[in-house]
């Protein structure tokens, strides 16, 4: 589903569901949809001439799917994997065929339904990795940051010295 | 229910591109054998008459004016009111360029018009205007010729013997809904040709407007002339099962005063649009199709899209993974059942092999696809550069994957460009040889050892060994007192921007070319070689996979990891002795390898993973070689021999320097598939992993 159909089942209800993880002290959040499947951590193999947060390449059902630890990513502490570290596979459709990759995170915590109502934007005095950040949404009294999955999966895998994809 | 049109025009432009070439065969044909053989002219008449059909259904008003002008006149060739000449070849041959031009812009949406179209299209009135004959054919673009003229059918003598109905006018308007009802108006018009030559002229009066076009109603009806002497039973008969769906009106003929067969057969000039073709828009394209695929091939096929047998390989090469992941299992189980499984497991994975083996074919294609082109293009070239050339295809049967196909295309076009011009002489200079003044150019291609051989021979001068050597030396390739060999001189046309040509023409001499080819070869995985004999001609042998999809690789183990190199690219795996390696400069390392010195390249190192071993006497030197350079690869262990499916890194992520792709193991783990040619390339571009990482921001 591309971004314009995500806004549409968003404008339509007012509402999306998030899968939301954990990273370090923070909940992220990705739209539910966007998301394939989620499994263990079992190893990648490592690519040449990649950045360090790219894991490397493991095969999903004859897939070449790229890992990305975002804890590297987006320059967080490293941790060691442990016993609820996942990776989560997300997938976006995009007009040349759809794009896979795998983000390892700390934990899988829930899934939340957020309305219009609340979300907000990221302040605009907050500097860093903001890219990939759509917005935060209070849930529960926590805050929860939303995540942008098409750039995730372009921009954050490809990163800033590679190739952008021709696609 | 309303239908749109466009959605047939992707068929109706794939049809007519197929039928265009076969019209161009054809007429290449024609003009090889100087005597009409009608079945020939037959051919080009049907898909000057299908395009013409398709092109009317789908309004491209243009595309039908030329086809039809084509028609008018290959109609007076067929039926013998003129004879073939060379002039009215090369016309013909125009107006295929000129179709299928304006067919491709049309098919981008764009249509725009060949500036020449108008000229040809005056050159071909002329010609049909010159009139010979008895004149039954009009001039100008005005007349329009039966189109069921052109179906072959039972000649029927229109014997005036029995009784005294010389045939039927048949008004036969269909109810609208007749089409719905499965019957089909041509279908019926064909029944009815069964019973002698039918004429038919449709009414379109009752047409809507496209936008309002209804195309399950049946709108159009037709004035039908049956010219057989048939009995009004045996005619109704045809119209049986459409009773009570449409109006019919039978009129008889009585015959006149003795008519001659010629002016029944002889077609009457029918109201504009007349076509049994246009009777519905849906039936126009499969009428292409139907003419066309009589033309090209008797046999049964059926047209899928190339995404679905894609998606089927994948799946195949999913299942292989999954079937050696289970025999891996089941390895390490043990007792009678794990036996049984064994056994069960081998009869799969046979069958795993048979099914890969069976949707590999599926992909394959002849390669007359491609040698297709050759005899119009070498007919060109030799009119232009005045050389008269015979060309020779051989194992045009032989097939090879789509994708090889669709890339060995260029290369092979400027290999026989490089034949036509500087491999052949000059007649002249052949006479002066002593040899046939008709040059030959042979193309042959057939399979050996899991590859495609594709040749290109000419038999013409042969390469100059010594012209070739100085241009050499001059432009500082080779060293003023290097003695080489001759395959490593011819090698040297592959230099980048290397020409011996004296006089840079537009066919060919420029420089460009060559380096581009064997560039397009390798990345295919291909190998190209150059053999030639002074005086008796050169020929250029390219070796192809079959697919692209599948490699034959060799496993070697670096560190912890696993990688694939194309077994292709591999020389000789040797162990090296301390003796022989040296480092220049400290830097880079070298080692002889008989009287060579090949650079050193330490996998671990250029792919930064953790080493086993960093000394090269513990692990194992692989030579691989690409463009005629070898360097070695330093690896720890020599594992299986395998075929592996080829995955793209690109699908999720981006190309990878110095990777080729990624496959999945018996184990499920990704083995990366490393890209020989790259690699040589990065590693002569400076030893190390900074040209990597500036090619990668560089493509």
């Amino acid at each position: 589903m591309n971004e314009s159909a995500l806004q549409a089942v968003g404008d339509a209800s007012g509402q999306s569901q998030y899968l939301t993880f954990r990273l370090a002290t923070e909940e992220y959040g990705i739209e539910i949809l966007s998301v394939q499947e989620i499994k263990g951590w079992t190893g990648a193999t490592p690519l040449p001439e990649s950045p360090p947060y790219l894991l490397g390449v493991i095969n999903l059902r004859g897939c070449v799917v790229p890992i990305v630890d975002l804890r590297k990513r987006f320059g967080l502490a490293q941790a060691e994997f442990g016993p609820t570290t996942v990776v989560i596979v997300a997938r976006v459709d995009r007009p040349g065929g759809a794009r896979i990759a795998g983000f390892v995170v700390d934990a899988v915590c829930e899934v939340y339904t957020v309305g219009d109502a609340d979300r907000r934007p990221i302040p605009e005095a907050v500097t860093g990795q903001k890219e990939f950040v759509q917005g935060l949404a209070t849930v529960e009294d926590k805050m929860i940051i939303l995540l942008d999955i098409e750039r995730l999966l372009t921009q954050a895998i490809v990163g800033a010295g590679g190739v952008a994809q021709a696609a | 229910m309303t239908l749109d049109l466009a959605q047939f025009h992707e068929a109706f432009f794939q049809e007519s591109f197929e039928a265009l070439d076969s019209m161009e065969s054809a007429l290449l044909a024609l003009s090889a054998g100087g005597t009409a053989d009608p079945e020939t002219i037959n051919t080009i008449f049907r898909v000057a008459h299908s395009i013409k059909g398709g092109a009317a259904t789908f309004g491209f008003s243009r595309i039908t004016t030329i086809a039809h002008t084509a028609e008018t006149l290959l109609d007076q060739l067929r039926s013998n009111k003129r004879t073939v000449t060379p002039r009215i070849v090369d016309l013909l041959l125009g107006v295929v360029d000129v179709m299928r031009d304006m067919l491709a812009s049309t098919q981008q949406g764009t249509r725009t018009v060949p500036v020449h179209l108008p000229t040809l299209i005056a050159d071909l009135e002329a010609i049909i205007a010159d009139n010979v004959g008895n004149g039954a054919v009009g001039s100008g673009g005005a007349t329009n010729v039966d189109p069921s003229a052109g179906q072959p059918r039972p000649a029927t003598p229109a014997a005036p013997a029995g009784g005294d109905v010389a045939g039927w006018k048949i008004r036969f308007v269909p109810g609208p809904q007749m089409l719905v009802h499965g019957n089909d108006p041509l279908r019926l018009l064909q029944e009815l040709e069964a019973l002698g030559p039918v004429t038919a002229s449709v009414d379109a009066a009752r047409l809507p407007p496209l936008a309002d076009l209804d195309v399950e109603q049946c709108v159009l009806s037709w004035a039908v002339r049956l010219d057989a002497p048939a009995t009004i039973d045996q005619v109704r008969q045809v119209f049986d099962w459409a009773d009570g769906d449409c109006e019919l009106e039978f009129e008889p003929i009585l015959r006149p005063a003795p008519t001659s067969v010629a002016t029944l057969v002889v077609p009457a000039p029918v109201a504009a649009q007349a076509e049994t073709a246009t009777a519905s828009p849906v039936d126009g394209a499969a009428g292409a199709e139907a003419t066309a695929r009589h033309a090209a091939a008797p046999e049964t096929s059926i047209r899928v899209s190339i995404d679905k047998i894609d998606e089927l390989m994948n799946t195949v090469g999913e299942l292989v993974i999954t079937q050696s992941m289970l025999s891996q299992c089941a390895t390490q189980l043990e007792g009678h059942t794990a036996d049984e499984l064994r056994g069960g497991l081998a009869q799969l994975e046979r069958q795993m092999r048979a099914l890969q083996e069976s949707v590999m074919r599926v992909r394959m294609l002849p390669i007359s696809f491609v040698f297709n082109r050759f005899p119009r293009m070498v007919r060109d070239l030799g009119q232009k550069l005045g050389k008269h050339i015979e060309l020779k295809l051989i194992g045009e049967q032989t097939e090879l994957d789509k994708t090889v196909l669709e890339k060995i295309g260029d290369p092979l076009v400027h290999l026989v460009r490089n034949s036509v011009d500087h491999g052949l002489e000059s007649a002249e200079k052949r006479v002066a040889a002593g040899k046939n003044p008709t040059g030959t150019i042979t193309l042959n291609a057939y399979h050996k050892g899991g590859n495609v051989t594709v040749e290109v021979s000419d038999d013409g001068g042969g390469l100059d060994r010594d012209k070739i050597l100085r241009k050499a030396r001059e432009r500082g390739l080779v060293g003023a007192d290097e003695e080489l060999t001759d395959e490593r001189v011819y090698n040297l046309i592959f230099a980048p921007g290397f020409s011996t040509a004296d006089v840079v023409s537009d066919v060919s001499g420029r420089g460009v070319g060559m380096d581009v080819v064997r560039r397009n070869i390798s990345e295919l995985g291909g190998h190209i070689q150059v053999l030639s004999e002074p005086g008796q001609g050169t020929t250029v042998r390219v070796r192809l996979p079959l697919t692209l999809a599948i490699l034959d690789g060799q496993l070697v183990r670096v560190g912890e990891e696993t990688y694939v190199v194309p077994l292709v690219a591999i020389v000789e795996t040797i162990q090296v002795k301390a003796d022989r390696v040296s480092s220049i400069a400290g830097q880079a390392e070298v080692f002889r390898l008989r009287d060579d010195y090949l650079p050193i390249v330490r996998l671990y190192d250029l792919f930064g993973i953790e080493p086993r071993t960093t000394n090269l006497l513990e692990g194992l030197l692989m030579i691989v070689e690409a463009d005629g350079r070898r360097v070695g690869l330093f690896v720890d262990d020599l594992l299986a021999q395998q075929q592996v499916v080829i995955k793209s890194l690109e699908t999720n992520f981006r190309q990878v320097p110095g990777l080729a792709g990624a496959t999945m193991l018996g184990d499920g783990h990704v083995a990366l598939i490393i890209d020989v040619p790259g690699l040589i390339m990065s590693v002569e571009h400076g030893s190390h992993r900074a040209p990597l990482l500036a090619q990668a921001a560089a493509a």
